[in-house]
């Protein structure tokens, strides 16, 4: 720059200059800021009430009451008890102080809940609450209530908690529910409904699968909240919704008897109402006590159940497989009917058939026998012989178009539904051609054979009806039309009454004709394999002895019910499975015989079905407490 | 100006317009104070109505001195601020902590307030000793970067990152009116562009994070940028007209932190929403007017740069604040004056207005006498 004197009128003039543009960047900056407070508070106002709101309100949620399960009676299978619940919120413990003792003593917990606790409280997540007593007593809950002042992190609360009145009977059914886990939070994007202390969401069976209709829409205490948390005052609540009442096809009081009727034997019962598929029992036993499960389940119960070689925690309805044995045989006649095999052309059978290389087995030496008395007295030379000379592939077809093999639509978490070989499916399967020994097999149900229970009762359900009936768990949903079995209906009249004299006649369940006037039972014995064939009965070890089952259909003229059944390791069908169908058939058309029937054996068992399971466990309990000892 | 009969000539001489105006806007503030109490004139508003009025008496008080005076005043209380800003520090030292304050019994005195004014009356004494030739000279800028820095550097050491700043501002703004050449403001301010992320370096981590989150509020939202969008909350969901007054929802409930100090703002602007807001700013608007017509209207050099300088401080102060709580600059602790809680800042303006109209009436009179 130039140097120029400057006088004292030119800092006048530099000051004046100076001044309007201070003067204007002060407009300005006061231009910004009230540009800014209008932005905020009047473009954006509506973004800015919303996050102020949620910050003022705070949603509790309260969870919605879970609906119930009904049997097609209308009576309760699933249902919600007033309860009262003790917690740990292990974020609000305070450190260097352990509540568990105190609160322990106060609720009268065992060792092993105070371990489970303590276990529970290590791995939680802060704030996740960890249950200490759930269905605690009125009296526990006032005690602990009194004292929480003195017990940080300690909740006690009111709510409802699930209730299975029938039990184990029910145990398969209906699954059980219990609190989400880590898993099932994040796949629900952390529904916060899913951490409210005491709630559950189904975790098998029908729980499970019905969760949606079950669960109901969550309801929330609206509360306005300070910034550190203090409750200012609660607002207008937002009311929850109970969920559905799902109402099942199950015959309540059909289930809980079959439940008991089964005594200590393993095994599954199915039993449709052969018209519409409505299954009215779906028993798999022995079971645990859903009830135990949906409370959180003690140590010992639980060792209890899966060192049980009975297997109680596998639901043997779905997902128990087992070979058909001669339950196939009825399936198998009709497809030979059906291939022009003439019923009268008899089969000598003289204790075997000599297959190949292979002399094939049968269990007595039956002499001449036709279609009707092959079923009847379950010759399975007949149907070795037959099963030789027919196509393998209509065979097998017809078989699993009466059921076996099929998997059905049913609301079950985890459906097992088996094989039904057939030519095409080994060459697929394991590449190789269809052998006149695979013939053999298939016809008495052995080799690759293997159904569930549900396919048990579908099959004679089929066969009864003339239609193809599909098995229903669910009342409310849509009837469809169904069609009838495209079979002739001579074949079909014929199985039946072959069916028939297997148990009234000479055949091999006539120990278990109906004790009622008027009304006969048609059925089919079966026998499966487990160890090795040849040694049929003779085995001492349980674990080695045959499948026990037993299909059935009543009354043979006009048929109502079907039901199928299989024992585990019961030895023959007839003398293990074939009874408790009966009982259970009985009880379908008269209560009373059947009760009358219960009570001697249950009586003989030592007590009912609670009372038995009641007695198992405690010395259980008493054992493993003497082995730590 | 009021001229009746009835009221004595001296009264009648006050600026009532400039007095009606601040006296509104505490006011106001009291109200403020009263519904951030949950509606209450406890803990805050008595307090501070009582801290106004005595500082209102001391600004009319002093509105009787003459600029001589002022003038005299202006070194030894520069001097004196000095020394006290010192002591802190020593003080600060001994006791191995942070220290703004000297407690002298009853009162507890922030030199750093002081120094605010202080500086602006010495620049403009300085620059009116400085002949007029000579302010292009490099004689006429380095004391008072001196005068300015010294002050400005033990204050940041206190540290009191918002007052620093605000003292600078003011001291530059009457080197900037003495006519000092652009480049002493333009080369200073590429530099703290150049230096501003190494300065960032040496900064205490409470002030880093308060950048950091300033730059980007949603990095921290529950932690240190928790009080910049909480404000945003409030002032947002004020909308026009506001929630009503006690009804401030941010505020009553603790969301907004230091809802009566440096962000009474938003919790003014919550109740009165964007009308409150913007009526206050235009208040502040008016009364800043009116000091810069003091300064312009001022016919010695020192009543012009002094003038101009006070009415400064008092726009840097609310507009900090005010950008400071609407996220516009980072979060330094600048509170909003006569508004927020607490007496230094009321003390700090109330001066800057009674040294206002010391200067005014001097005008007046000087007019009379010409």
């Amino acid at each position: 720059m130039k140097p120029i004197r400057i006088t004292s009128t030119h800092q006048s003039i530099t000051f004046s200059r100076r001044m309007i543009v201070l003067g204007g960047a002060q407009v300005a900056v006061g231009g910004l800021l009230i540009g800014r407070l209008g932005w905020l508070a009047v473009a954006q106002n509506e973004k800015y009430q919303l996050l102020s709101e949620s910050n003022r309100v705070q949603l509790i949620p309260v969870p919605p009451r879970r609906g119930w399960m009904i049997d097609r009676y209308g009576k309760p299978i699933a249902i919600n008890r007033a309860s009262f619940r003790v917690d740990i919120i292990p974020q609000q413990l305070e450190k260097g102080r352990d509540v568990v003792p105190e609160v322990a003593r106060l609720l009268q917990l065992d060792e092993e809940e105070v371990a489970r606790i303590r276990s529970e409280l290590a791995e939680s997540q802060g704030f996740h609450p960890v249950q200490v007593g759930e269905n605690v007593t009125y009296d526990q809950y006032a005690a602990v209530t009194v004292r929480l002042p003195d017990l940080p992190g300690v909740q006690a609360t009111r709510g409802y908690s699930r209730y299975y009145p029938d039990g184990p009977a029910v145990a398969h059914l209906v699954g059980y529910v219990g609190s989400a886990n880590a898993k099932e939070y994040e796949a629900e994007d952390k529904n916060p409904l899913l951490l409210v202390p005491g709630f559950k969401i189904g975790k098998q069976g029908l729980e499970k699968t019905l969760e949606p209709y079950l669960r109901g829409t969550p309801g929330g205490q609206r509360i306005e909240v300070t910034a550190r948390g203090r409750l200012v005052k609660e607002l207008d609540p937002k009311p929850d919704r109970s969920g559905q009442t799902v109402q099942l096809t199950i015959d309540e009081g059909l289930q809980q008897y079959v439940a008991r009727r089964m005594g200590d034997q393993s095994g599954a019962l199915v039993a449709v109402d052969v018209t519409s598929g409505d299954m009215l029992a779906y028993v798999s036993m022995p079971a645990f006590d859903p009830n135990s499960f949906s409370e959180g389940i003690g140590r010992t119960e639980w060792k209890m159940l899966s060192e049980d070689d009975h297997l109680p925690l596998l639901n043997k309805v779905a997902q128990g497989l087992y070979p058909s044995g001669s339950t196939i045989k009825p399936a198998m006649a009709l497809a030979f009917l059906k291939l022009g095999i003439d019923p009268k052309r008899r089969v000598n059978c003289p204790g075997g058939y000599q297959i190949g290389n292979r002399y094939f087995r049968c269990d007595a030496v039956h002499g001449p026998m036709d279609m009707h008395s092959a079923i009847e007295r379950s010759c399975n030379t007949y149907f070795w012989a037959t099963g030789l000379i027919t196509d393998p592939q209509a065979t097998t077809d017809m078989v699993k178009y009466l059921g076996y093999g099929e998997e059905f639509d049913l609301p079950i978490p985890t459906q097992r539904y088996g094989t039904m070989p057939s030519p095409d499916w080994l060459e697929k399967k394991y590449h190789r051609k269809w052998q006149g020994y695979d013939s053999a097999n298939t016809s008495i149900g052995q080799g690759y054979v293997l159904i569930n229970p549900m396919q048990l009762a579908v099959m004679p359900g089929r066969l009864a009806s003339g239609k193809l009936i599909q098995p229903r768990l669910l009342m409310g949903k849509p009837r469809k039309p169904i069609p009838a079995l495209d079979v002739d209906p001579e074949h079909l009249e014929f199985v039946r009454k072959a069916m028939g004299s297997v148990v009234n006649d000479h055949g091999t369940a006539v120990g278990s004709k109906l004790p009622l006037d008027g009304i006969l039972m048609a059925g089919k014995t079966g026998t499966a394999q487990v160890f090795r064939l040849g040694e049929r009965g003779h085995q001492s070890n349980w674990a080695l002895r045959d499948h026990a089952l037993f299909i059935a259909f009543a009354p043979v003229e006009k048929p109502r019910y079907a039901i199928g059944c299989i024992i585990e390791h019961g030895g023959f069908g007839a003398s293990a499975a074939a009874p408790i169908v009966r009982d259970s058939m009985t009880y379908l058309f008269d209560k009373q015989k059947a009760f009358a029937a219960l009570a001697p054996l249950e009586k003989q068992w030592g007590g009912t079905l609670a009372e038995r399971n009641a007695r198992q466990l405690a010395n259980f309990k008493a054992a493993s407490r003497a082995t730590q000892a | 100006m009021i001229t009746s009969a009835i009221i004595p000539r001296p009264l009648a001489r006050l600026p009532w317009r400039l007095i009606f105006l601040v006296a509104s806007i505490a006011s106001f503030g009291l109200i403020v104070l009263y519904s951030a109490a949950g509606g209450s004139v406890q803990p805050w508003a008595v307090k501070q109505g009582i801290v106004f009025l005595f500082f209102l008496g001391v600004a009319v008080g002093m509105s009787w001195m003459s600029e001589a005076t002022i003038k005299a005043l202006a070194f030894p209380v520069y001097g004196a601020t000095l020394v006290m800003l010192i002591g802190v520090e020593a003080l600060g030292f001994v006791s191995k902590g942070a220290q703004r304050w000297l407690d002298l019994g009853p009162v507890r005195l922030q030199p750093s307030e002081f120094m605010k004014p202080a500086i602006v009356l010495t620049l403009a004494r300085f620059y009116e000793l400085v002949p007029a030739a000579e302010i292009r000279k490099w004689r006429a800028i380095w004391p008072a970067a001196v005068l300015l820095g010294v002050p400005a550097f033990l204050i940041l050491v206190q540290p009191d990152l918002g007052t620093c700043i605000m003292v600078v501002l003011c001291g530059v703004t009457v080197m900037f009116l003495a006519g000092l050449p652009w480049w002493v403001f333009a080369a200073p301010a590429g530099l703290v562009a150049v230096a501003a992320p190494i300065a960032y370096q040496f900064m205490h981590g409470y002030q880093k994070k308060r950048i950091d989150t300033f730059l980007n509020p949603e990095s921290d939202p529950l932690g240190a940028g928790y009080h910049i969008a909480q404000s945003k909350i409030a002032i947002g969901s004020g909308g026009i007209w506001g929630k009503g007054f006690l009804h401030g929802s941010q505020s009553h409930l603790d969301y907004l932190p230091e809802g009566h100090t440096d962000f009474v703002f938003a919790t003014m602007a919550e109740e009165w929403g964007f009308a409150g807001g913007a009526l206050l700013i235009l208040a502040f608007a008016m009364v800043i007017r009116w000091g810069m017509k003091v300064s312009a209207n001022s016919r010695t050099r020192f009543g012009q740069l002094a003038a101009a300088g006070l009415s400064a401080t008092i726009f840097f102060y609310v507009s900090i604040n005010l950008m400071m709580v609407m996220g516009l600059a980072p979060v330094v602790g600048v509170p909003l004056p006569l508004v927020s809680f607490g007496g230094s800042a009321v003390m700090t303006v109330m001066l800057c207005l009674g040294l206002l109209m010391a200067l005014e009436r001097q005008q007046r009179t000087g007019a009379r006498l010409a």
